[in-house]
C-alpha cells in the first residue's frame, strides 16, 4: 500500500468517523443527564434530514436557513415526542421508559414511510458544498473538511454550556441526582426538554451532513447510523461527550481500516461494529472517558 | 351530560347493527361470487431498497389488468401484497397471497433473492409464479412452478462483458459486488466468466471487492480499487447504493467507466448520482426508444396515457408477466394453479411488449437485451444485442 493510498484511507475514515462523533454526542447528551439510551434518536436524524429536503425543494427559502430552521424544527419534535412518550413514564423502572423508547423509534419509522413514501429521495446538496479538493494526491470532498470542524465547534459549544452556564449545572445537578435536583428548586422539566432540544438538534446537524456526503434519503436511513452511534457513545464512554467525539472517531477509522486492509471481511463490516460494543462492554463497560459509577447502598 | 353520553353510546350501538347487517350482506354476496372472480397474486418491495423497482413493475402490472380485467368470462381481481425488500417479508408475503387469498398465480418480485425466497412456497403449494425481473438463473432452477419474463444472467454478465472488452477495449476489470444480493454475486461471477474467457488472461479481474446492501460509504473500496486502476469497473447492486458508489468514485478522482446490470433503471439512480453518473452503462430488458413488437407500442402508448411519462423495462416486463398469466388461462381454459402452471410451461412465441417470449425448459425467457448508457441527465439507448442461439 503507497504511502498516498494510505492516506487516503485515513482521510476517508475521519470523514466517516466525524460524523458518527456528530450523532453519538446527542445520543450520548440525552443519556447523561436523563439515564435514558433514546433509540428514537437515529430516526429524529431522518426527520431532520426530511424536514430539510422538503424545506429546500418546495419553499424558496435559501438553503443556509432552510438547515437552521429545520435543526429548531427537529429539535422540537424531540422536545414533544420527551413530552408525549417519556414523561408520563417518568418514576417508573427505567426498564418502561427504554420500551416507549423503541416503540417511538418504530413510530418514527413507519410514519416516515407513510409521509415520505418508501421510495429514495437524493438530497438536494448545495452546489457550493459538494466540490472536491485535491491535497497532495489526496481527494477531499469539501463537506469531509466541514464535518469534523463543525463536530468540534459544537463540542466545544456543549462543553462551554454544561461546564460554565447555569443551565449546564442545572443539568449536572440533574444527573447526579434527579430527587435532590428537583428539591432544590431546579426546574426538572425546563432542564429535560432542554437537554431533549439540543439532542434533536444535533441530531438533526448530522441528518444534514450525512444527507449532503451520503444524498440517499430513506426512511429507515437511521437506523444503522443511530446504532453505530450508539456503539460510538459506549466506546467512549456513555454520557461523555468527549468521550462520543473519540468513540465516533475510534469507529469510523476502524470501520475503513479493516476494509482497506483486510478486504476479505468487508461482509462483516457492520459485525465489526458489534463485536467492539461487545469486547467494551466486556473489558471497560464505562468506556473509554466514562467515570465509574459508585453503587449506592 | 349523562345524558348525551347514553344518545351517543346508543348512536354507536345503533351503527354497529347496521354495519353488522351490512357486513352480513356483502358476505353473502361475496361469497356468491367467488367463483366468478380470479386471483391474481403479486409480491412485490413497495418499500425498502428495492420499492422504486417493485413500484415501476406494479405499475406495468395494473395497466395490463386495467387492459385486460377478464378472462373464461370472469373477473380478475390483483391482489398486490409489499414484500418490503426483505427475504423473510418475501416469503411470508407468498404464503399469505396462497393460504389466505387463494390466488390461482403469482406475479414478482422484483429481485432475485426475494424471488428465491418464495421458491420453495410456491413449489410445495403447487400455484405457479411468474418473475418479471429476477434474472439470478437459481430462481428457475429445479423449480417447475417458478417462471419469468425476462433473461438470466449468464447472458447479462455475458453482454456486459463483450461491451467492455470489445466497444470499450478494456483490458482489465475490477468487480465490486453486494454479497447480500444474489443478483449481484451472481451476475458479477457471469462477468468475470465472460471477461476473463475474452481476454483469455485469469488475472485480467484486478479485484473483485464486496459491500453490503445498505451501506453507504464505499469509499475505502474504492481507493484499493483506484490504486490497481483498472480500464473498466463491473459494479452490479441495488440503484440506491449504486448511485452514491459512482458518487463516490467520481469524488475519489476514478475516471474509469462504470458498468451494471437492470437494476440501474431507476430515476433514483439519476437523481441521487447527479452529473456523477453521467457515462454509466447498464445492460437492460426493454427501451421505449426501440418499440420491438406491436404490443410494445401499444403498451407505450396506454403507458404514456396513464403515468404521463416515457415506460421502463420494469413497467414493460410487469405488463407482460400478467398478460402471460391471462395468455395462460385461456389457453388452459382451468382456473386450476395446476393447469394454468401447464400452460404456461407451454408457452411458445407469445408476443410481449417486450419481445417474443417463449419459455425454455428451465421456465426463463430467451430474449435479447438492451445496452443503455446515462446521458444528459437521462438514460440513452445505445444498441440491442441479441441472445446466443
Amino acid at each position: 500500500m503507497s504511502i498516498q493510498e494510505f492516506l487516503q484511507h485515513v482521510a476517508n475514515g475521519t470523514s466517516l468517523g466525524s460524523l458518527y462523533a456528530l450523532i453519538a454526542i446527542g445520543y450520548t447528551l440525552v443519556y447523561g443527564i436523563l439515564r435514558l439510551i433514546n433509540f428514537a434518536h437515529g430516526d429524529i436524524f431522518m426527520l431532520g434530514a426530511y424536514i430539510t429536503y422538503y424545506g429546500i425543494i418546495y419553499t424558496p427559502i435559501p438553503w443556509w436557513l432552510v438547515f437552521i430552521l429545520a435543526c429548531v424544527l427537529t429539535g422540537l419534535v424531540g422536545l414533544t415526542l420527551e413530552k408525549l412518550a417519556y414523561k408520563p413514564l417518568r418514576g417508573q423502572p427505567r426498564i418502561t421508559i427504554l420500551i416507549s423508547a423503541i416503540g417511538a423509534s418504530f413510530l418514527l419509522q413507519n410514519l416516515g414511510v407513510l409521509l415520505f413514501s418508501g421510495r429514495p429521495k437524493a438530497f438536494p446538496t448545495p452546489a457550493i458544498l459538494s466540490r472536491t479538493l485535491i491535497i497532495g494526491g489526496v481527494s477531499v470532498s469539501l463537506i469531509s473538511i466541514i464535518i469534523p470542524i463543525v463536530t468540534i465547534i459544537i463540542l466545544a459549544i456543549l462543553s462551554f454550556i454544561i461546564q460554565k452556564t447555569k443551565t449546564g449545572m442545572a443539568m449536572r445537578a440533574l444527573s447526579k441526582d434527579y430527587e435532590a435536583a428537583s428539591l432544590m428548586g431546579i426546574d426538572i422539566n425546563g432542564v429535560i426538554s432542554f437537554t431533549f432540544f439540543i439532542g434533536s438538534f444535533l441530531a438533526a446537524v448530522g441528518g444534514i451532513m450525512w444527507g449532503i456526503k451520503y444524498p440517499q434519503l430513506i426512511p429507515l436511513m437511521g437506523v444503522m447510523p443511530g446504532l453505530k452511534c450508539f456503539i460510538a457513545a459506549v466506546i467512549g464512554g456513555i454520557g461523555n461527550i468527549t468521550g462520543a467525539v473519540i468513540g465516533g472517531f475510534i469507529l469510523g477509522l476502524g470501520e475503513i481500516m479493516l476494509i482497506a486492509f483486510l478486504p476479505s471481511l468487508t461482509g462483516y463490516r457492520d459485525a465489526f461494529a458489534f463485536i467492539l460494543l461487545i469486547l467494551i462492554l466486556l473489558i471497560k463497560p464505562t468506556g473509554l472517558m466514562g467515570e465509574k459509577i459508585a453503587e449506592k447502598v | 351530560m349523562k345524558k348525551v353520553i347514553l344518545l351517543a353510546l346508543s348512536a354507536v350501538l345503533v351503527l354497529g347493527s347496521l354495519a353488522g347487517c351490512a357486513g352480513g350482506g356483502s358476505t353473502d354476496t361475496d361469497s356468491g361470487s367467488e367463483n366468478d372472480v380470479i386471483k391474481i397474486g403479486v409480491f412485490e418491495p413497495m418499500t425498502g431498497a428495492n420499492a422504486a423497482g417493485g413500484e415501476m413493475t406494479v405499475e406495468g402490472i395494473e395497466l395490463a389488468h386495467e387492459k385486460v380485467g377478464e378472462v373464461l368470462g370472469k373477473k380478475v381481481d390483483l391482489v398486490i401484497v409489499d414484500n418490503k425488500s426483505d427475504k423473510v417479508e418475501a416469503a411470508n408475503a407468498a404464503s399469505k397471497l396462497i393460504e389466505q387469498d387463494k390466488v390461482v398465480a403469482i406475479i414478482g418480485s422484483y429481485g432475485s433473492s426475494l424471488s428465491m425466497a418464495a421458491g420453495d412456497i410456491v413449489k410445495n403449494a403447487q400455484v405457479p409464479a411468474v418473475g418479471c425481473s429476477p434474472t439470478n438463473p437459481l430462481v428457475t432452477l429445479n423449480n417447475d412452478y417458478y417462471f419469468r419474463v425476462c433473461f438470466i444472467d449468464p447472458f447479462q454478465g455475458t453482454v456486459m462483458a463483450n461491451y467492455a472488452f470489445n466497444d470499450l477495449g478494456a483490458k482489465t476489470a475490477a468487480i465490486i459486488q453486494d454479497v447480500q444480493s444474489d443478483y449481484s454475486v451472481g451476475l458479477s461471477r457471469y462477468f468475470v466468466e465472460a471477461f476473463t474467457k475474452l481476454t483469455g488472461d485469469a488475472n485480467s479481474i484486478v479485484t473483485t471487492t464486496s459491500y453490503n446492501a445498505g451501506d453507504q460509504d464505499f469509499t475505502a473500496q474504492l481507493t484499493s480499487v483506484k490504486s490497481l486502476n483498472p480500464d473498466v469497473i463491473f459494479a452490479p447492486g441495488n440503484y440506491g447504493e449504486s448511485a452514491l458508489l459512482i458518487k463516490q468514485a467520481r469524488d475519489l478522482g476514478i475516471t474509469a467507466p462504470i458498468l451494471g446490470g437492470d437494476t440501474w433503471e431507476a430515476p433514483e439512480f439519476l437523481s441521487i448520482g447527479g452529473a456523477a453518473v453521467e457515462g454509466a452503462v447498464y445492460s437492460t430488458h426493454f427501451t421505449a426508444e426501440s418499440p420491438v413488437t406491436d404490443v410494445s407500442e401499444v403498451f407505450l402508448t396506454d403507458y404514456k396515457a396513464k403515468y404521463n411519462n416515457d415506460a421502463n423495462a420494469f413497467a414493460a416486463l410487469g405488463y407482460d408477466a400478467y398478460m402471460l398469466i391471462i395468455d395462460a388461462i385461456t389457453r388452459a381454459n382451468s382456473t386450476d394453479p395446476v393447469a394454468i402452471r401447464d400452460a404456461i410451461a407451454a408457452t411458445e412465441g407469445f408476443v410481449g411488449a417486450t419481445g417474443n417470449i417463449t419459455l425454455d425448459a428451465n421456465g426463463d425467457a430467451v430474449k435479447s437485451a438492451v445496452i443503455n448508457k446515462v446521458e444528459g441527465g437521462k438514460f440513452t439507448y445505445l444498441t440491442t444485442v441479441e441472445p446466443i442461439k
